[in-house]
């Protein structure tokens, strides 16, 4: 090695110019997207002049709400990327029908690896906490979080792990190994690149950002419920919540484990998962799915609560059966601990091993039909508006079932060696997920976007998304049963069948409208940020809510409630509008204590993002230098004793005062004006 | 009544590091003259630190059956549930297969 | 609220003021769950060194790499340093106004802590001269994540226990100093138990004859 390449080695580890994405043509055109992207962006923050504004308003911000609402813009901007490589991959498999297609076999790989990353852990992981930050401390009465420094470093290391994604587009390669990234094949002796650091060091950034988001959840929903509210009386979406995080401060660690051991055996040479000197690859398929099975119910339950909310709602209901849907939400969360087994029925143990896990996984099928029923009886005799979440939750009761059957189907051992590893089971969980997870997380985007920016979405555009992202599913999936049964392994860049083409032709054409349901939720949004005078709803109750979320302003100020409420009933706000308590004024106010904005969880964030990526190029100096900036920042922070503000009861009062003004100057509308420009977030009682 | 508490804490803590000691001790003896079959052996020093563990959550982590607030029992309680579900789980599986396959 | 509710679970909040209290409570409990998932991972950290506890191939195997003298000194440095912190959370308790008890015990603690992991890599170095290294086979890698995780653990509690004696230096013993000084003792003794059980299933597994 000459001097200079010792010298650049050492300044830039394993980055040259071979890293930059030349290799294909369809690399360069990505990493050309997210470039002018990401200038795009920032020349018109630039141009506007919000650097400052953002910096100081969001970036810095520790109010959950604003936490939550930047989650969610995460979590769309990584569903574009990961809807776009959906449809690369499904037009490749039409094309490639005994021909090359148009993807190369190396680019195909990485394109289901990142599609799978990212939509599990970039999409739906934020998503999920997103609207969780933004909706359980209203719901439950809380002025935020318990440790609010906290949520906003979770926040940051999801982004840094997002971010470190999105770079592996423009230097060097990503893992082609898959979402679950089996070794040996991302051992170093397949993949010596950098494609499974990326990989690595991503899951590691986000699983650490979701272990402390669940144990923040956690402790609020403990101890921080207003006063008077039993744990009984929490709304179904808090409960999910409350199991959701419990499942991630448990079902994390084993993630974290795998990743970095795996790590440890392509560093270091260690050896627990190689071929060679006694490592055993099964350990880590093992691990892997210790934490994979309960990922899923971390994101299905809270699609669960969303759609409790929604159909009680817009059912003009109580919801039906409270205590059998907290429980079996209960059991569902437990019982997720046990079946994890499932996922590698063919690996070669006892067939009595497999039969045990087999009917454990069944087992869970009981709580979730119960959940279907009682939803089910909760739209019985209601008042029922088929508005776009209710849309939402309607498609997903009639397809989630489907995909709950394929799941006992594949629950059956002997079944699950016949269409293991077949486009069965890619179909399979996407049922789950699509309907169950997507459609939920979309149901609560419409649901609470009034509440978080103070105006309604568009309807029209909102029922078309909507119906597309049925249709798109429909038809991009159901065919994948079929091919799955007829032998079509996933994961394949090409075909040698020409009798799958049909039905791989009617996928496509799903994909097509999928993006077509994207593009309407853009549409929908565009629309919606320019009509947004006719559709403001300051009154904070747009759709005659039934929890607390809706007893506050819309936006919501950031302190949440001026007062306490009182509660007394499980449906809270419902009880106080009934009441007559609903807008009533306080006599007292008192002063308000938040937390002060802080820089700390940026720079966390940024020095993860370098700690990460200086590991991926081997580039020592700038991962050593990230770690101790991390930690440096949290120690600098602990010696900060200023880390709070007042809110004098004088202002709290003046401003409370001021929409209760307001409240009393909006003209009260039934539901038949509910998506009408009439509605300015005041309901009418009665039916 | 503060120096009472004090004194009762204090044998906590005292008492706690003498079972602590004894019941490494004990053990580390078993393995330096070992008198019963190696299976048996094992055994005794599973036995002896599970309890030595319990004996560290008792005095001095202060952990109890009936004082604590019940949050971090149950929280601890859970924990181990998930815990010996996953490692007994996972050595029942890899057992399994390196029977199957040893 | 009788004195005797307000004792938390884990350390005594005992006789100090009200607003320690409130803080203790919500961060403790906090803390409490950062250390179940913590538990979590050192549990599967065993998990796969049971499973890989016989894939020496073909090299050094446990008998011919542990040292029963020193992990026995280890083991006892280790609990007389838990024993030191709960003399220090006494002194913290029960002679507020007086720093220098607590600072002293405090200080006790880390020298041990520093001698226990002085041991450990003494014992480290030791595997290496012998060949026993962590690339040389599976049982190896496993031995060297799980004890090596222990010992980052301690590490970055001594670092933990200078901070917070810089931060007594600072503030002397203010509320977030004091729930902080809680957090840290449940941290300590937790390793405390961590280490029994690498005790029995790493140490006295391997070398039982």
């Amino acid at each position: 090695m000459t001097d200079s390449s010792a010298l650049w080695h050492l300044l830039f580890g394993r980055l040259g110019y071979d890293a930059l994405p030349f290799y294909s043509l369809i690399a360069t055109c990505g990493a050309s997207v997210v470039i002018l992207g990401a200038l795009a962006t920032a020349g018109v923050i630039t141009w506007l002049g919000k650097w400052r504004c953002l910096w100081q308003e969001w970036f810095t911000s520790l109010d959950h709400k604003r936490i939550g609402i930047m989650y969610v813009v995460l979590a769309l901007v990584m569903f574009s990327r990961g809807v776009v490589e959906g449809v690369m991959m499904r037009t490749q498999q039409a094309l490639a029908i005994d021909a090359p297609g148009y993807l190369p076999p190396e680019h195909f790989g990485q394109l289901f690896s990142t599609h799978g990353t990212i939509m599990v852990f970039f999409v739906a992981m934020p998503f999920l906490t997103g609207l969780i930050n933004f909706v359980m401390p209203l719901q439950i009465g809380a002025r935020d979080v318990r440790f609010p420094l906290l949520n906003a470093i979770s926040l940051w290391l999801t982004v840094a792990g997002a971010a470190l994604v999105m770079v592996s587009l423009v230097l060097g390669r990503f893992s082609t190994g898959g979402w679950s990234g089996y070794p040996p094949y991302t051992g170093i002796d397949y993949q010596p690149g950098v494609g499974p650091d990326y990989w690595i060091w991503a899951l590691t950034l986000s699983s650490l950002g979701s272990t402390l988001t669940g144990l923040n959840f956690a402790v609020t929903l403990y101890k921080e419920r207003a006063p008077g509210m039993r744990l009984f009386h929490m709304s179904l979406f808090s409960w999910t919540a409350l199991c959701t995080s419990i499942l991630m401060i448990f079902a994390m660690p084993p993630l974290t484990v795998a990743t970095l051991l795996l790590a440890l055996d392509r560093y270091l040479d260690f050896h627990f998962f190689t071929n060679t000197q006694g490592g055993n690859l099964m350990n880590y398929i093992n691990l892997f799915w210790l934490f994979g099975h309960p990922e899923v119910y971390i994101l299905i339950l809270p699609a669960f609560g969303v759609f409790s909310e929604v159909f009680a709602t817009f059912s003009t209901k109580r919801l039906y059966g409270y205590h059998s849907l907290v429980w079996a939400t209960l059991v569902i969360a437990v019982l997720s601990f046990t079946v994890w087994l499932h996922h590698f029925f063919t690996m070669g143990q006892s067939p009595r091993i497999n039969a045990a896990f087999g009917i454990a996984t069944m087992l869970i099928g009981i709580p979730t039909g119960v959940k279907i029923y009682d939803w089910m009886a909760t739209m019985f005799r209601g008042r029922i508006r088929l508005t776009t979440p209710l849309i939402y939750a309607v498609m997903f009761i009639m397809l989630f079932v489907i995909g709950g059957l394929t799941g006992i189907t594949l629950a059956t051992p002997p079944v699950d060696y016949q269409v293991h590893n077949t486009v069965y089971l890619v179909a399979h969980f996407h049922n789950m997920l699509i309907p169950g997870m997507l459609f939920g997380m979309l149901a609560g985007y419409h649901f609470w976007f009034p509440k978080a920016f103070g105006f309604r979405l568009d309807e029209r555009w909102g029922r078309i998304a909507a119906l597309n992202f049925g249709l798109g599913f429909i038809l991009a999936f159901m065919p994948l049963y079929v091919l799955g049964v007829s032998g079509l392994p996933r994961r394949s860049q090409a075909i040698h069948n020409p009798d799958f083409a049909p039905l791989l032709w009617v996928a496509e054409l799903g994909a097509v409208v999928l993006l077509a349901a994207l593009g309407s939720l853009v549409i929908q949004l565009v629309v919606s940020i320019r009509r947004r005078d006719s559709a403001r709803v300051p009154a904070g109750d747009p759709w005659n809510g039934r929890t607390l979320e809706w007893a506050v302003a819309a936006p919501p100020p950031e302190y949440n409630f001026a007062v306490p409420l009182p509660i007394n009933d499980r449906d809270p706000f419902t009880w106080l509008k009934e009441q007559g308590l609903a807008y009533d004024r306080p006599r007292t106010y008192a002063d308000l204590v938040l937390p002060r904005n802080s820089a700390v969880p940026a720079i966390v964030g940024v020095a993860g993002f370098a700690c990460a990526f200086g590991l991926v190029w081997h580039i020592g100096w700038m991962a050593v230098l990230g770690l101790l900036a991390a930690w440096g920042a949290v120690i600098a922070r602990s010696f900060q004793r200023d880390t709070e503000r007042l809110i004098s009861a004088a202002d709290v009062r003046r401003e409370h005062e001021a929409w209760l003004d307001e409240v009393a100057a909006t003209r009260p509308v039934t539901r038949d004006e509910e998506t009408g420009p009439g509605n300015r977030g005041l309901a009418e009682m009665g039916p | 009544m503060k120096r009472d508490d004090y004194r009762r804490e204090l044998a906590s803590y005292v008492i706690g590091l003498v079972l602590a000691v004894t019941l490494s001790l004990i053990p580390i003896g078993l393995v330096l003259f070992p008198t019963w079959p190696r299976g048996t052996t094992l055994g005794v020093i599973f036995g002896l630190g599970l309890l030595q563990i319990l004996v560290h959550l008792r005095c001095f982590l202060h952990i109890s059956l009936g004082r604590s607030h019940r949050h971090d029992l149950y929280l601890l309680l859970f924990t181990s549930l998930i815990l010996v579900l996953m490692v007994v789980g996972s050595l029942i599986v890899l057992g399994d297969l390196h029977h199957r396959m040893g | 609220m009788s004195s005797r509710d307000m004792n938390h679970a884990g350390l005594n909040v005992g006789h100090t003021d009200h607003a320690t209290h409130a803080e203790a409570e919500y961060s403790l409990f906090g803390f409490w769950i950062f250390l179940m998932s913590d538990a979590l991972v050192f549990a599967l950290l065993f998990a796969i060194y049971a499973t890989l506890q016989h894939a020496t191939a073909g090299g050094p195997v446990a008998r011919d790499v542990f040292e029963i003298g020193s992990v026995t000194v280890q083991t006892l440095v280790l609990l007389a340093s838990s024993f030191t912190y709960g003399l220090a959370s006494l002194a913290m308790k029960y002679h507020e106004g007086r720093l220098r008890p607590l600072v002293t015990w405090l200080l006790v603690t880390l020298a041990l802590g520093l001698v226990f992991l002085g041991l450990e890599v003494h014992d480290f170095l030791g595997m290496a001269d012998k060949g026993a290294l962590p690339q040389r086979s599976a049982f190896l890698s496993a031995f060297f994540a799980l004890v090596g995780m222990h010992g980052v653990h301690v590490a970055s509690g001594c670092l933990w226990l200078v901070v917070m004696l810089v931060q007594l230096r600072v503030f002397g013993l203010d509320t977030p100093v004091k729930t902080r000084l809680m957090r840290l003792g449940l941290f300590w003794h937790f390793l405390d138990i961590v280490w029994v059980a690498i005790l029995s299933v790493v140490y006295l597994q391997g070398l039982l004859p």
